[in-house]
């Protein structure tokens, strides 16, 4: 695949249809990969990597990247393609600046998941079979792929690209995932076993703002946690509603737009299941306003911004039973 | 929970300018009683209110809002209150996911000659947040005031 990729990126580099390559750039080890812009054969050939550890979205680094002189290549996978084309709806990429390759997407490797089993002095991971080969300082270790994949890949949604300038590998499905499965669970607990299970969550936060940097929907130039006036700009949380603040303020500010691509639950260096915030939206508007897949097109109207007259009311909210 | 007869819960209640307010208006005019707990912020219209309002006011004390705009299809500016009924139902039911009491929040529409509902959605709605008790999952420390 890597070397598909790098030779494909090479002759459009060569025959002038692209003056840069965005993609994933080699580290010091095996699961370090960086999104980087490359601009020669050589740089290609000589830092390029895709592997089972590049799992970062490069959607969101085109907003800036499309208002440079000349066209770049991405590499996108499915999921990011879904980011590019929402990212298209809300005309922050200026589209004929950017030649997209869709190529396969995982399932990808969570690091930390492979630490988790002890493992660790870790030189080199290779995939065979299904089975991890680890090459470490004390020796070689091995583990089953399944138990390594990362959460945002466990609930993939989607193997079908919805953009794309030409493919590397096949095109696949939208797949039935189990992705609500623990949303709902959350919905049928009672609600101080809710505020308790939400508490342990956010209470980690210490509000390095990872979650919104990453995040593909939130591109706000300016954003409102960076307002002086807000009280809650770029610091920690002094009041545990201030964490609830940060988190419902921009779970809502993402909502109808998220695509679900699971980045901001992969960046967070606390492990809080933001997610379950985001799919809790996707999930209300799926069975109060329609199924809407936000990205899967550039031209449907996003739930909050749309309305029908006959929507249902808030108290749907309050007659959900006892608490 | 136990329930302390003497707890003044305070409401804050975001009033649409058109519909809503003049109803305010009306049942003080008709000497209607709705609870000196009511704190009304008058906004232009339903969907002027933001999430962040509705945050603000439970860290500032409140113990319960309510959100009233005119009925569907009499909003002023038309549509308004259309975008309002599905942001708040969402957010509403996001802080119900996080585990807030759900009867702290309600929206109800109130038209400029419902004076006499005004009264009752307030009297009803403030009873409901007194049987809840004082707004402790949703509050800022910082802010209490005993
Ligand atoms: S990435 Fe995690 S710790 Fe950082 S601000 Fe977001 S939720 Fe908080
Ligand atoms: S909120 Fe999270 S899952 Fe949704 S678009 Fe942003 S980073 Fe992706
Ligand atoms: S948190 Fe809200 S204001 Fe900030 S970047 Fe995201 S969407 Fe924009
Ligand atoms: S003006 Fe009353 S809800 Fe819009």
């Amino acid at each position: 695949m890597q070397e598909a990729m790098i030779k494909r990126a090479k002759e459009l580099l060569a025959d002038g249809t692209v003056n840069r390559v965005m993609g994933w750039k080699k580290g010091e080890f095996v699961y370090d990969t960086t999104p980087a812009v490359f601009e020669t054969a050589e740089e290609l050939e000589k830092e390029f990597v895709c592997n089972d550890f590049t799992q970062a979205n490069l959607s969101k680094y085109l907003i800036k990247e499309s208002r440079k002189e000349g066209k770049i290549l991405a590499f996108l996978k499915p999921c990011d393609t879904y980011s590019f084309n929402q990212l298209l709806k809300e005309h922050r990429i200026i589209r004929e600046n950017v030649y997209v390759i869709g190529i396969p997407g995982g399932p990808k490797l969570d690091m930390e998941k492979i630490k988790a089993k002890g493992i660790s002095g870790i030189l080199d991971v290779k995939n065979e079979n299904f089975t991890l080969k680890i090459e470490t300082l004390y020796g070689t270790e091995t583990m089953p792929f399944y138990e390594a994949v990362s959460g945002k890949c466990a609930d993939c949604k989607s193997k079908k690209h919805v953009v794309y300038d030409e493919l590397i590998g096949e095109d696949g499905d939208v797949l039935a995932s189990r992705r609500f499965d623990m949303v709902e669970k959350l919905e049928n607990m009672t609600s101080q076993e809710r505020y308790d299970f939400w508490r342990g969550e956010l209470s980690k936060c210490i509000r390095c703002n990872a979650c919104r940097n990453v995040c593909p929907a939130c591109t706000c130039e300016n954003c409102v946690f960076d307002n002086p006036k807000s009280g809650i700009d770029q610091k920690a949380a002094a009041d545990s509603f201030e964490e609830n603040m940060f988190h419902i303020i921009r779970a809502f500010h993402v909502a109808g737009r998220c695509t679900d691509c699971g980045e901001c639950s992969r960046v967070c260096p606390q492990n809080i299941p933001l997610h379950l915030l985001n799919r809790k939206f996707i999930k209300d508007i799926n069975s109060l306003y329609g199924e809407y897949q936000a990205g899967a097109d550039t031209t449907s109207k996003c739930p909050l911004t749309d309305y029908d007259t006959d929507d249902c009311e808030p108290s749907i909210v309050h007659e959900r039973g006892v608490e | 929970m136990q329930v302390n007869e003497n707890f003044e819960p305070v409401i804050v209640a975001f009033c649409c300018n058109w519909c809503s307010y003049a109803g305010a208006d009306l049942s003080g005019t008709n000497r209607l009683n709705y609870p000196t707990n009511v704190k009304i912020i008058r906004v232009p219209c339903s969907c002027r209110v933001n999430p962040i309002f509705i945050l603000r006011a439970f860290q500032r004390g409140a113990d319960g809002v309510i959100i009233c705009g005119c009925h569907p299809g009499d909003c002023h500016y038309t549509s308004g209150n259309y975008f309002t009924r599905r942001r708040i139902t969402l957010l509403y039911s996001m802080l119900d996911f996080l585990g807030i009491e759900r009867n702290r929040t309600r929206l109800e529409w109130v038209s400029a000659a419902e004076g006499a509902k005004f009264a009752a959605v307030m009297n009803q709605f403030t009873e409901d947040v007194r049987k809840l008790g004082p707004n402790r999952r949703l509050e800022d420390l910082r802010c209490r005031k005993q």
